[in-house]
């Protein structure tokens, strides 16, 4: 295998197509369109299923329809797309199905636009659907982590047969970078809870109704242990920088991969600056970003993000109050270039842990495109 | 090292293909390379314009406000970018398009007649190899040789009989750029 110069929406799609996606369904929207292009012809080539529904709210039923059969299923979309499947998501934690879900996110609220953005952090890391869990949320920052994640996604879909997510946003899913492929896999077997026809074996039941309160709540128990496994085993995360870093930016998906060039430019100038990239959103790696702060070493965290300030909040939660933590977003379609990052981690290096409030208001005098 | 560059035009004038031809040949000689389109609504009857970026470090940001190298195919992205090319940058300008000339001193200029070039090759399609032919010319990120073979290997079946008018228009765009008459129009 060698690399190839690879758009991110085509990408994710024939990862997903080589770990053995056998149903994709799915409703066009922009900026994700070219994947479920790429699966109109490829899935038909290969005798799989590939179906245009009439709207997402179809499109994630028949994620669940196709999950509970026992079939490696997957969706896309984007922003307000996802925010229509919200019911399914949830039905299909509440089944313990597993499903792989894209989004590629774009500018918010209502219809927005459809430049870069990262406005569905809380859409999927804390509401993708009503009750008490989360779904695991995977954050690519180049197109081979983007390859790579897809294919993850499948697998931690099964073993925890859960939702998850693989978030990108109109950067990721538009640009080409060269990246490899992951070979093509044999299309795993049916998993012996799916309903496959009972035959001779015990009758299987996929539901999420639990009448009685007593044994909802004996799910809701045995839901948060599967949980609470995949909050101690799935974490992951880049450190970039960070062994003698005195200021950290901590920034996922394009933002950190903007960020990085950030650290690059300012660490030439000999500033202690490095990088903390979650990778999960959930489970957020809350315990190493709180032995960070608890170093000792830290004068100041920077939160940058294409929203007002999502992750934002879990970055607090997990570093406390004894290193301050500051923020610079972009929001509505803008993308953040290196220069403003790094300005703003500047300005928090000359300040001493202290941002200026032209800062904080976005006036640092860069224009937008 | 590491070369940002912008190419923009009206649709169909091969920005985008331009620039991606560029991020292949890039790859294929062993450097790090993104590109990215401009896909929002300007793409509809507007300009279209791609950012490439060649490096032999990995690459964080795949945008940049302020690029190494920008190529204008028509007036509105002469306007755009002619303040935009860092300093001591390069500004292709299509002059076919674009009768304006360039105010700024701390930057090279090079117009080539693109479309007449194109044209005289047998189709206005191949503006956008006139100009990269000149972009080689005056930054030699990689070789003409180099970018011919790579676009042999990427120019899509439907075109392959213009391959040989392809590489000609590539030379002339290259010539055109190290000619004396268009450096002293550069330097007014």
């Amino acid at each position: 295998m060698s690399k190839e110069l690879l758009k991110g929406n085509i990408a994710i799609a024939e990862a997903a197509v080589r770990a053995g996606c056998e149903a994709y369904f799915g409703y066009p929207i922009t900026p994700q369109t070219e994947l479920l292009e790429h699966m109109s012809s490829r899935m038909l080539e290969l005798g799989r299923v590939f179906l245009q529904s009439e709207s997402e709210v179809a499109a994630i039923n028949m994620v669940y329809g196709a999950a509970s059969a026992g079939a490696r299923a997957m969706t896309s979309s984007s922003s307000p797309g996802i925010s229509l499947m919200q019911e399914g998501l949830s039905y299909i934690v509440g089944s313990e199905v597993p499903a792989v879900i894209v989004d590629v996110v774009r500018g918010g609220p209502g219809l927005g636009n459809i430049q870069p953005s990262q406005g569905d952090y809380n859409q999927l890391v804390k509401s993708a659907g009503h009750g008490d869990y989360h779904p695991i949320v995977l954050a690519p920052a180049n197109i081979q982590e983007a390859i790579d994640l897809t294919v993850l996604a499948f697998d931690l879909a099964d073993v925890y047969r859960t939702l998850v997510f693989v978030v990108a946003d109109g950067t990721l899913g538009q640009m080409m970078e060269p990246a490899e492929l992951p070979p093509m896999r044999a299309l795993r077997p049916r998993p012996e809870w799916a309903l496959t026809g009972k035959g001779e074996r015990p009758q299987n039941i996929i539901s999420s109704i639990y009448l009685s309160a007593d044994l909802l709540e004996a799910f809701n128990q045995k839901l948060q242990a599967k949980l609470a496994l995949i909050a101690q085993r799935e974490v992951r995360y880049e450190a970039y920088q960070l062994e003698d870093a005195e200021y950290v930016v901590v920034a996922f998906g394009t933002v950190g991969r903007i960020a990085k060039t950030a650290v690059q430019n300012l660490r030439r100038q000999g500033i202690a600056v490095g990088l903390f990239r979650p990778i999960t959103l959930w489970p957020f790696p809350e315990k190493q970003l709180s032995e960070l702060a608890d170093s000792g070493r830290i004068k100041a965290f920077l939160v940058t993000e294409m929203n007002a300030g999502q992750m934002l909040q879990d970055v607090r939660l997990a570093v406390g109050r004894d290193v301050p933590v500051h923020f610079y977003g972009r929001m509505g379609g803008v993308v953040p270039m290196p220069e403003e990052i790094e300005t703003a981690l500047a300005e928090l290096v000359n300040g001493n842990g202290r941002l200026p409030k032209t800062i904080l208001e976005g006036k640092n005098g860069h224009p937008t495109r | 090292m590491q070369t940002s560059i912008i190419i923009s035009g009206f649709g169909g004038q091969g920005a985008l293909f331009a620039g991606q031809l560029l991020a292949y040949a890039g790859m294929e000689h062993g450097y790090h390379v993104t590109w990215i389109p401009s896909y929002g609504p300007e793409m509809r009857g507007g300009t279209a314009n791609c950012t490439v970026i060649i490096s032999d470090e990995p690459i964080g940001a795949p945008l940049v406000n302020y690029p190494d190298i920008a190529v204008a195919l028509n007036l509105p992205s002469f306007e755009k970018y002619q303040p935009l090319v860092k300093p001591g940058g390069l500004f292709v300008v299509n002059s076919s398009m674009v009768t304006a000339v360039a105010e700024r001193q701390d930057i090279d200029v090079v117009y080539v007649p693109a479309n007449e070039i194109a044209e005289q090759q047998g189709t206005v399609k191949m503006t956008n190899m006139a100009t990269l032919g000149a972009l080689l010319a005056k930054r030699p990120i990689l070789s003409l040789e180099a970018v011919q073979e790579t676009l042999r290997g990427h120019l899509p079946a439907s075109k392959a009989k213009l391959l040989q008018a392809n590489f000609r228009v590539l030379e002339l765009g290259y010539a055109a750029a190290t000619q004396p008459k268009v450096a002293q129009q550069s330097s007014i």
